[in-house]
């Protein structure tokens, strides 16, 4: 009987040992860490439930039958994040590159299909040479397998990418369709063609790093929500961001105890708006403010700076903030940016988290590139996400809101439940001198009538009381008691029920 | 008594006077521009005249915008702070012709303490003791060895036309001074094309020391001791004490005695402040009188018990001083630190912006222990470019100068600013430095301790531990409350531990926290134990720890696995890891910071107004590279060494933030 259970001893042994001693320590000299050591890192101390740890490749060809390591490249199973259930897979590198075959397919999805089926996140963490050429088509129908199942998953429960080494190839296309991809610096990188290939078609020298490392992801392209220093760090994060973030689509956001007064006042708010119209100041430091402890995880930090996009808690629970930056193109919404936040909105949507906007939009970006672009799609999926959002939508305009921007920026017209203005707000149709410009054009010669048609729109429209007439806006707010009154107006939407009429689905102007 | 003052000034001088002002029952007028509508000193006030754009010269110094303004508000006094016009004579003589009373001296004094010769000449009239020196013409190095030896040794032999140092000569014997004119005039003809030179004493080990005196309109003048203002930067007074550590009974009566005499000689009314410079032998010699009340002032106030406004008030109103010389105690130590919106990271480089948080220590006084923060500005207040960088006054007193000290450690701990860069580590590291500790300091203090600027503080050993148990204790806090979180599995809940490693100042500290109802206690491995009190909770900004009873202010900012605590003028990130994590950690690979030496980065938020190089070019050490203007300023940005520009990434126009790269070089 003993030696029976020693066997499984000696088994599992074999098994965390994963590529051998030598490839673990090759790793560790790329400055990464095992699979293993990495759920460690993930998941609470000794919370890991591991499955499919025996489970060994079936392939006969290229001499694969004399080779066949348990585990076939990657760790899968359960644990816990603060006591919350989370599905987890760890890609092996140490075992043949962390190449996906058949069986490390099915691994992958036999936790994906507990996870949809329990309701429970699924954090894939992503570190594979891509496909197992000697498994060819097998391989193949291994990641279009995985796929299938990133999109039944895609908003039934939260899924996070983290590319903690390579992940190219067909192989991109699993975290492309999770909610979140999280990058290492200097130690992983993702793109469809490598180096070699695109030096092939296209003549380009480019460097793995530069075509598809953390930097390109999380500045340039957008595929990447946030990079990290390094694994330690990037799995911490991780663990983080769960924090916010409901199990599934079926529960409320998690709600955490608190050390923040729901009535904080903050008097340097009220200063917070410059006397200069065009000057610009740091919506972050408003988003600092209001939110619980001044903590904010933000998303796409590096990515359409015009629009800050992250989480906060009001009260413990989780809030989405969506707000313009004045500091960035004076806060103008592009295509980078209505993009940027379009996804972002319908993420908190799936997921019942309410959403807080900030608003301090000029307007949309004009020109050329953002016409030939497609300006109007892209605008018009913000629009579209914050128009279908049922979650509580509570709207505070800082400053500007102008033009069809105001209209975009969860208004009132688009089922905004609280829409708040601070007195320094001007919800208009457009800026004071665009507007008496088109408005009296005859008196365009004349610069003084001019400046005076100025002056008049200005004192008539540059206000929120226009819109606070109309009952467009709520309630005009002390900028100093806007915690408060954000704070009141969700947790007086805490029993919101809004529903869309029924259909297959939305279509959203892809 | 008046019924009501107009204060030419802005910032924490303009509130000063309106505090005492409004003790006395006098009802105020402030004066701002454009850019102070929203100024503390504009809220405080009883009444509010806007007299102008933001320059200065457009507004506080316009003498017939401040008249304008005592017109409209039927002002009986005008109390000048200091700078703008505080010492314009000018200025005093339309407040004399219009009737109202200037809450300063006499245009007289002001006159003529204002000329830097005319103040020597009488001074010496005065028997107040001045620098000895030969201003005339001499004729050969022989006669340069005799004036020499009529002034002592050592002295200093200058060039007329000179400046920066060069055609100057210091000679401590005959043979040096021969040798020292002859090259001083060599170098100052061919330099300056004037060979003509003078001689005067050089003062060794110089510290500058400054008597107060107060005078009423009855010929009653009285001194109030002295302040040592020796830590000064390029000539910007940074830290002030008083009484001052250096001068003896007998030395301090002479240098009160000496500027009573020149206070009464010039027929001088209010308070004053005649400063020395006091050698390494306590011989000291005038300098020059500042006919104003000085930014310093409360370091008088807290030792005598004094208020100088409420006393510059009074006399001016004609009411004789209510006390004597023999009245005047000097009681216990003051310490005076000037907060500056200057980053000592960066070669005290101004900064402005938003105090997006402002949070001074709170003010108290107690039989042993005061702390006073004089200040202009508030949270969610704006750090101009138009005026001086000063944010406040941050004063402690104790009954003697170590207390002093210590008090002010405590305070610049509790200081929380953020926004802007300041100086607060710096005035730290001065609070804690042996050679200021020890009151052995000169004029040169900062000069010869910082050399090479100011690089951030190095803590003990014993506070990095402290602060080691300190964060351990926190994190777990961090760590519990996370682990509280709503849908957690039930009975399969994390337990946080109690084994920590904390990583900090490049060590790895291996501790045990056993926390209770209070705190924590935290064992170390090499067996050493600390006792944790503290309210602190997630998100605290500032942590008030009781270690071993001794209480820190830590300053908290959070980062992955840990904290970044700024305490004493350092700043160091803390990560509190549990062992397997310290395990994994050591693993990663210490990522080198970017190489900045190959580019030129913006040193300050600005405005690129040219580009003097072209890609391809090939500079020399020293030659300009590109202007930033920041603060109305234009800065000239030069290669530190030869090199090829390789790539221009900024252009005329662009407005860069500070570190943006503006080119890099091969």
């Amino acid at each position: 009987m003993n030696d029976i259970l020693q066997e499984l001893e000696a088994r599992r042994d074999t098994a965390r040992l994963g590529g051998g001693q030598r490839r673990i320590d090759a790793q560790h000299a790329k400055g990464k860490l095992t699979a293993r050591e990495r759920i460690d890192l993930l998941l609470d101390e000794g919370s890991f439930e591991e499955f499919d740890m025996f489970v060994a490749h079936r392939c006969t060809d290229f001499g694969m039958e004399g080779d066949r390591p348990p585990g076939d490249g990657v760790v899968t199973g359960w644990g816990t994040i603060n006591g919350r259930m989370v599905y987890v897979f760890s890609q092996d590198f140490t075992v043949f590159g962390g190449s996906l075959s058949e069986t490390h397919a099915q691994k992958i999805c036999k936790i994906m299909d507990m996870a949809m089926q329990n309701g429970a996140p699924v954090v894939g963490i992503n570190d594979s040479g891509g496909a197992r050429i000697q498994e060819g088509v097998a391989s193949l129908a291994g990641y279009a397998e995985v796929f299938q199942r990133n999109i039944m998953a895609s908003g039934v429960v939260p899924q996070i990418s983290v590319i903690m080494g390579p992940c190219a190839g067909g192989a991109v296309y699993s975290p492309a369709m999770t909610d979140f991809i999280f990058m290492v610096k200097d130690s992983s990188y993702m793109f469809v063609t490598g180096p070699d290939v695109v030096k092939t078609v296209t003549n380009e020298v480019v460097t793995a790093e530069e075509l598809g490392g953390a930097s390109t992801h999380t500045k340039k392209s957008s595929v990447a929500d946030g990079a990290f220093e390094n694994d330690v760090e990037a799995l911490g994060q991780v663990r983080r961001l769960v924090d916010f973030l409901p199990l599934n689509n079926r529960e409320k956001p998690p709600v955490r105890p608190f050390f923040d007064d729901v009535a904080r006042v903050e008097n340097s708010l009220d200063t917070l708006i410059p006397a200069n119209a065009n000057a610009p100041y740091d919506m972050k430091e408003l988003i600092i403010k209001l939110g619980d402890e001044g903590d904010f995880y933000e998303i796409q930090e590096d990515f359409a700076k015009n629009i800050i996009t992250g989480f906060m808690r009001l009260e413990g629970s989780t809030v989405g903030v969506v707000a313009n930056q004045p500091m960035v193109l004076a806060g103008c919404l592009d295509i980078d940016s209505s993009r940027k936040a379009a996804r972002f909105v319908r993420f908190c949507d799936a997921f019942e988290i309410p959403i807080l906007t900030l608003v301090d939009v000029p307007g949309f970006l004009p020109g050329t590139s953002q016409e030939y672009g497609g300006v109007i799609k892209h605008g018009a999926k913000l629009l579209f996400a914050y128009g279908e959002a049922t979650v509580p939508k509570v709207t505070v305009i800082t400053r500007k809101a102008y033009g069809g921007a105001y209209d975009v920026m969860a208004s009132k017209h688009l089922r905004g439940d609280f829409n708040y203005a601070w007195p320094t707000a001007e919800i208009a149709v457009m800026g004071a001198k665009g507007a008496t410009e088109i408005l009296y054009r005859s008196e365009l010669g004349d610069a003084e009538k001019i400046a005076q048609r100025t002056a008049d729109y200005e004192e008539r429209f540059a206000n929120p009381f226009v819109a606070a007439e109309k009952g467009f806006i709520d309630e005009v707010i002390m900028p100093h008691s806007t915690r408060r009154r954000v704070c009141r107006a969700f947790a007086s939407l805490r029993g919101k029920s809004l529903k869309n009429p029924w259909k297959k689905h939305d279509n959203i102007p892809l | 008594m008046m019924k009501k003052i107009l204060i030419a000034n802005r910032g924490e001088i303009a509130c000063r006077v309106m505090k005492t002002a409004r003790k006395m029952g006098i009802k105020t007028v402030a004066v701002y521009s454009d850019a102070d509508a929203q100024a503390l000193h504009v809220q405080m006030a009883d009444e509010a005249v806007h007299i102008g754009p933001p320059p200065a010269n457009q507004s506080y110094i316009v003498i017939d915008k401040i008249m304008e303004a005592i017109k409209q508000t039927g002002a009986e006094g005008v109390h000048p702070g200091y700078g703008f016009l505080s010492e314009n004579k000018l200025f005093a003589r339309a407040l004399d012709e219009a009737g109202v009373a200037f809450i300063g001296p006499p245009e007289g004094a002001i006159e003529s303490m204002g000329d830097k010769i005319t103040s020597k000449k009488i001074a010496q009239e005065a028997g107040v003791s001045t620098v000895p020196g030969y201003m005339g013409l001499i004729a050969d190095a022989e006669e340069a060895v005799k004036i020499s030896n009529e002034i002592g040794y050592p002295v200093m032999i200058k060039a007329s036309a000179g400046g920066g140092g060069k055609g100057m000569r210091i000679a401590w014997n005959d043979a040096e001074a021969r040798e020292g004119f002859q090259s001083s005039k060599n170098e100052a003809a061919s330099s300056f094309g004037d060979d003509r030179i003078f001689i005067e004493k050089f003062v060794t080990q110089p510290r500058h020391i400054e008597i107060q005196v107060l005078a009423d309109q009855h010929g009653n003048c009285v001194y109030l001791g002295e302040r040592e203002c020796s830590i000064q930067r390029r000539n910007q007074k940074v830290i002030e004490e008083a009484p001052s550590p250096f001068l003896d009974p007998e030395t301090r009566a002479a240098m009160g005695a000496q500027s009573v005499a020149l206070a009464q000689a010039v027929g001088y009314t209010s308070a004053g402040t005649v400063e020395f410079i006091v050698d390494g032998d306590r011989n000291f010699y005038f300098l020059e009188m500042n006919t104003r009340l000085q930014v310093e002032h409360p370091v008088t106030e807290l030792i005598t018990g004094i208020d100088l406004v409420e006393q510059m008030i009074r006399v001016a109103a004609g009411e004789p001083l209510g006390f004597t010389q023999d009245d005047i105690n000097l009681n216990g130590w003051a310490m005076e630190s000037r907060l500056y919106a200057e980053d000592p990271y960066r070669g005290f480089l101004p900064s402005i912006g938003r105090l997006t948080r402002y949070r001074p220590p709170e003010e108290m006084a107690s039989a042993d222990k005061v702390v006073r923060n004089d200040t202009g500005v508030y949270e969610g207040g704006e750090i101009s470019m138009f005026y001086d960088p000063m944010i406040a006054k941050l004063c402690t007193w104790a009954p003697d100068r170590a207390g002093a000290i210590e008090g002010m450690r405590h305070a610049l701990d509790g200081f929380e600013l953020e926004g802007i860069g300041h100086n607060l580590p710096f005035l730290s590291a001065v609070m804690d430095h042996p050679r200021f500790t020890s009151g052995n300091i000169t004029t040169a203090f900062i000069e010869e301790e910082f050399p090479g600027g100011f690089e951030g503080v190095t803590l003990p050993e014993a506070d990095i531990k402290r602060i080691a148990a300190a964060t351990a204790a926190m994190h777990r806090i961090a760590e519990i409350r996370r682990s509280r979180i709503s849908g957690r599995m039930d009975n399969h809940t994390r337990v946080v531990g109690s084994d920590w490693v904390v990583e900090i100042a490049g060590k790895s500290l291996i501790v045990e926290v056993s926390a209770d109802k209070s705190g924590a206690t935290v064992g170390f491995g090499d067996g050493t134990v600390h006792r944790i009190d503290s309210g602190w909770t997630p998100g605290d900004v500032l942590a008030v720890v009781k270690v071993d009873g001794a209480e820190m202010k830590l300053k908290v900012a959070k980062q992955p696995s840990g904290f970044v605590i700024r305490y004493r003028g350092a700043e160091m990130p803390v990560k509190v890891y549990t062992p397997r994590q310290a395990e994994l950690a050591k693993l990663m690979p210490e990522k080198v910071e970017a190489d900045t030496s190959k580019m030129l980065l913006c040193p300050m938020p600005g405005l690129i107004v040219k580009i003097d190089v072209e890609e391809g070019d090939e500079v020399q050490d020293g030659q300009a590279l590109c202007t930033v203007e920041a603060m109305k300023m234009e800065n000239i940005l030069r290669a530190e060494r030869k090199g090829v520009v390789s790539k221009i990434k900024a252009a005329a126009g662009d407005s860069l933030a500070v570190d943006e790269i503006i080119m890099e070089f091969e």
